[in-house]
């Protein structure tokens, strides 16, 4: 909406038919999403700390034969850039997806094998396959790029996306 | 408005603010996710699908669909067709009257306005960068 309101009912959201039968029956995103973890972006529900907190509990498979595989381990990318280092964590990943979703189409299941690029996150490849289209979006740089360098002070607040050059004195 | 008393010319401010206020009507913004599906639908006379991921994701896990059930992560990418459905594919695995409702409630799915095209919405690249989405 144009004030940022939260969520829109369903027979303003500019895609459901306010004319068709659906939009009387499907639940209203309001009703789901006001009661879970807020955040500032996306859906506004923080969904990892949602599930981990208990207040959603989705299943995790449909088939009593399918593995369900947790893996913890933290990777740190972005090692040579501009920006504060890219953790990444296995955990909240696993949490949601399998292995096989990420690997090895989108990503080599080895650290530094895959080459990133902002510009291809940016048009949905890479992390953008999720991030920017139903995981938090893009705007929100600093929950990636989460460790300073060596010697960069303070970790970053989040930020906007659109810092003006010269705002950040150099080092 | 110059020479005006300054009490005037903050009135008329406040007076074209309040009429943005009032006749803003480009308040139209899909939940985050929502992909709506037309690859089928308006050449069959249906409203095209709508899909939310908000409401599944409540319920099931990414996995369950997008590597279980062989879901492609590609907008209008896996061509779904209502006999696959009914056959327990894609959709059908849930919509089947068990463990969701059934085919018969088409209008419940096909619920989007007629003509709108199959992507997903509200994405980053779509609300900073409509164009450079229209190119590819």
């Amino acid at each position: 909406m144009a004030w940022g309101d939260e969520w829109v009912s369903l027979r303003k959201d500019g895609i459901h038919d306010p004319r068709g039968p659906a939009v009387r029956v499907l639940q209203e995103p309001e009703v789901a999403l006001s009661k879970l973890t807020p955040d500032t972006a996306g859906n506004m529900v923080r969904w990892v700390q949602s599930l981990e907190k208990g207040e959603i509990n989705p299943r995790a498979n449909l088939r009593p034969d399918t593995k369900i595989r947790l893996y913890e381990s933290d990777v740190l990318l972005n090692l040579k850039g501009g920006m504060p280092i890219v953790r990444f964590p296995h955990r909240q990943h696993t949490l949601w997806l399998d292995c096989t979703n990420c690997h090895d189409h989108l990503f080599k299941a080895e650290a530094g094998a895959t080459k990133f690029s902002m510009l291809k996150i940016l048009e949905g490849e890479q992390c953008g396959v999720c991030h920017g289209a139903v995981s938090f979006p893009l705007t929100e740089c600093f929950r990636c790029h989460s460790v300073a360098r060596p010697g960069d002070g303070k970790p970053r607040p989040s930020l906007p996306i659109a810092i003006p050059a010269g705002a950040v004195p150099p080092k | 408005m110059i020479g005006r008393p300054p009490w005037q010319r903050w009135f008329a401010i406040l007076l074209a603010f309040a009429a943005i206020v009032a006749f803003d009507t480009d308040d139209a913004r899909a939940e985050y996710g929502d992909v709506v599906i037309n690859n089928y639908s308006d050449a069959a006379g249906m409203r095209p699908a709508i899909f939310p991921h908000w409401f599944h994701r409540v319920r099931f896990r990414c996995k369950v669909c997008h590597a279980d059930l062989g879901f492609k992560f590609k907008a209008g990418g896996n061509e779904i067709n209502m006999v696959k459905i009914i056959d327990g594919q894609f959709c059908g695995a849930c919509h089947n009257g068990e463990l969701a409702w059934s085919v018969e409630n088409c209008n419940l799915c096909h619920s989007a306005k007629p003509g709108t095209p199959t992507q997903v919405h509200e994405s980053t690249i779509q609300k900073l960068a409509p164009a450079a989405l229209q190119k590819k």
